[in-house]
């Protein structure tokens, strides 16, 4: 038997295609036009997100995340979505509890890290009507860099003997050069991505500051972005510092200005992520009537992601999670 | 001599094997703690990393997300997953930390499920995160865990991350970095290493308060023994003083 024969593959099921001559084909009819794309997170969803779209949410789970968008999909009863759980903590948690997802591909889910488990998100998965394709956060991270290099896949070196891979939908080859054995990790390219940034201008080129996680190549590997920023600025302060453009509008298809948008989560050098309503939104999960009434009177009843805010102390509120990342909050 | 819990003892051990100049990814937790400690006793110059992307930050508090602002405050670098990822897969990453629901007598580890149906676990955990890439691609591993025969078990439901798979030289085998793989175990009874060739789980400390049966019967499989086992050095007063004062005064991780 040759050596190839012998090469395993991960059984599970591939949720995207990692084509990337149909991926080009996308790209070539997508909008380069650097015009104004100031919109809502309700027209975004609505024109962005169809029902069964393959998603993938920006920043790391608590952190410097697209909150409203995370909402409006929940309010507009987006159904049967494919998504991407790279430790994927607070957003998992509101689409679950909104019945978002059908598939998933699994680097974490379910946990919050240090606060602990999310016993509805548990529930959900564990009633085995979720698809699930495990993978890990280097492997999600490298399939949507291969997807943002317009490749179909890029080799690595993890995962290989476990069940994480068996479970994949990853498969061992060999390097043409040396004849090291690695993990082939199919390209993952988007339907839809929201990215919530500290600043950009209208044309969606964006500023982030702090950890960048995935975000760059996000922006890239999706097929439509939609940009939540913290504020709109100039296009001028784009000018004025061109190295700092961390996504430019190219990638682009919509701005929406949401101040506080990563509310619960942390923002980094602007606001602290809420432990205490994290805390409560995890405990009252225990109880599923409870918590249906609570998300209900958080998410589904309210209007928009500023009632939201209001309901949950507000400016006010806001101030004190300020205080909280600049370390000068005195208890 | 000093009074301390099994968390403490496990920090302090834990700090003691990371080396100064050297290179760590951690996550929230006993393992920040680890790498805090030490940096602050005898490896001023560690550099621990984040997965999200923090490298070298001076914490000013515990992080409570591996990506909240608290892990690159100050930092040398604020970069991204996969710039930490692809510096552990060069090998530039000496030593990683990682925790889990069971490990076998090889160092695989499993955080992903209990149960035989992966499509419908009878309990589900977080899964890999980044532990499986930690666990393949960083040059030691280590874990910092209680101890008893439900999580030390004979056969683990599912290797989430890699240990040394089923021993000898299997995991070089699978494909992984040759050279890497599970160092210590570092539990509330005792210090584990690993037999050089079979790749199997030996104590090679026994931690005080603690004997050969205590330890044995606290796991689900047999484990082998060091020629030479020495008690393992409790935690010293600087190190306690500076783990409650410096490290931990919130008492969120020893206070346990």
């Amino acid at each position: 038997m040759s050596k190839t024969d012998e090469l395993k593959q991960g059984q599970n099921q591939l949720f995207t295609d990692p084509d990337a001559d149909k991926a080009r084909e996308f790209f070539r009819h997508k909008s380069r036009a650097m015009v104004n794309k100031v919109t809502t997170a309700e027209e975004a969803v609505k024109t962005m997100i169809k029902d069964g779209d393959y998603i993938t949410i920006g920043g790391f789970g608590a952190n410097r995340i697209p909150t409203a968008i995370l909402h409006e999909i929940v309010r507009q009863g987006k159904k049967n979505l494919g998504f991407a759980g790279h430790t994927a903590t607070h957003d998992f948690q509101i689409l679950i509890a909104g019945e978002c997802i059908e598939r998933l591909d699994v680097a974490y889910i379910i946990g919050l890290e240090a606060r602990g488990l999310s016993p509805h998100a548990r529930r959900a998965v564990e009633s085995g009507k979720i698809k699930l394709t495990e993978w890990t956060n280097a492997t999600l991270s490298w399939r949507i860099k291969a997807a943002a290099m317009g490749l179909s896949f890029l080799p690595a070196r993890n995962i290989l003997g476990t069940d994480t891979f068996k479970y994949s939908a990853a498969k061992e080859i060999l390097c043409p050069f040396t004849g090291q054995k690695y993990a082939a990790h199919p390209a993952l390219y988007p339907d839809f991505a929201a990215i919530h940034v500290h600043e950009c201008d209208v044309y969606g080129n964006a500023h982030v500051y702090g950890a960048s996680v995935s975000d760059q190549d996000l922006a890239k590997a999706a097929k439509r972005v939609v940009i939540t920023t913290e504020r709109i600025i100039s296009n001028e302060k784009i000018r004025q510092n061109p190295e700092a453009t961390f996504i430019p509008f190219w990638c682009v298809d919509a701005v929406v200005e949401v101040p506080y948008g990563s509310y619960p989560g942390n923002m980094p050098y602007e606001y602290f992520s809420d432990e205490a309503y994290l805390k409560q939104w995890l405990n009252l999960e225990k109880d599923p009537e409870e918590f249906k009434k609570f998300f209900k009177k958080q998410i589904l009843d309210t209007k928009n992601f500023y009632e939201y805010l209001n309901l949950n102390g507000g400016i006010e509120r806001m101030i004190k999670l300020r205080a909280i990342e600049h370390l000068t909050d005195k208890k | 001599m000093a009074d301390y819990n099994p968390m403490e003892l496990m920090i302090c051990v834990a700090a003691r094997n990371l080396k100064d100049g050297a290179t760590v990814v951690v996550g929230t937790g006993a393992p920040c703690a680890a790498a805090m400690l030490a940096q602050k006793t005898h490896s001023p110059n560690l550099t621990v990393m984040f997965e999200a992307g923090g490298v070298a930050p001076i914490l000013p508090a515990m992080p409570i997300s591996v990506g909240d602002s608290r892990t690159f405050h100050k930092a040398i670098m604020a970069s991204s997953m996969p710039e930490i990822m692809e510096t552990c897969q060069r090998g530039m990453v000496d030593y990683t930390f990682l925790g889990g629901a069971q490990i076998d007598m090889y160092g695989n580890i499993n955080s992903t499920m209990i149960g035989d149906n992966h499509g419908k676990p009878k309990v589900r955990f977080p899964g890999s995160g980044g532990a499986n890439d930690l666990a393949s691609l960083c040059w030691r591993t280590m874990m910092m865990t209680p101890q008893d025969a439900k999580r030390f078990t004979e056969k683990i439901n599912f290797i989430t991350s890699p240990g040394y798979l089923t021993g000898g030289n299997s995991r070089y085998e699978a494909g992984l970095p040759k050279g890497t793989g599970p160092y210590r175990i570092i539990t509330n009874m005792a210090i584990m290493g690993f037999e050089e060739k079979s790749k199997r789980m030996k104590v090679i400390n026994v931690n005080p308060g603690y004997n050969r049966k205590d330890i044995q019967d606290n796991c689900g499989f047999e484990l082998l023994w060091a020629d030479k086992i020495t008690d393992t050095d409790p935690p010293h007063e600087n190190e306690l003083r500076i783990l409650r004062d410096e490290v931990d005064p919130q008492r969120y991780i020893i206070g346990r």
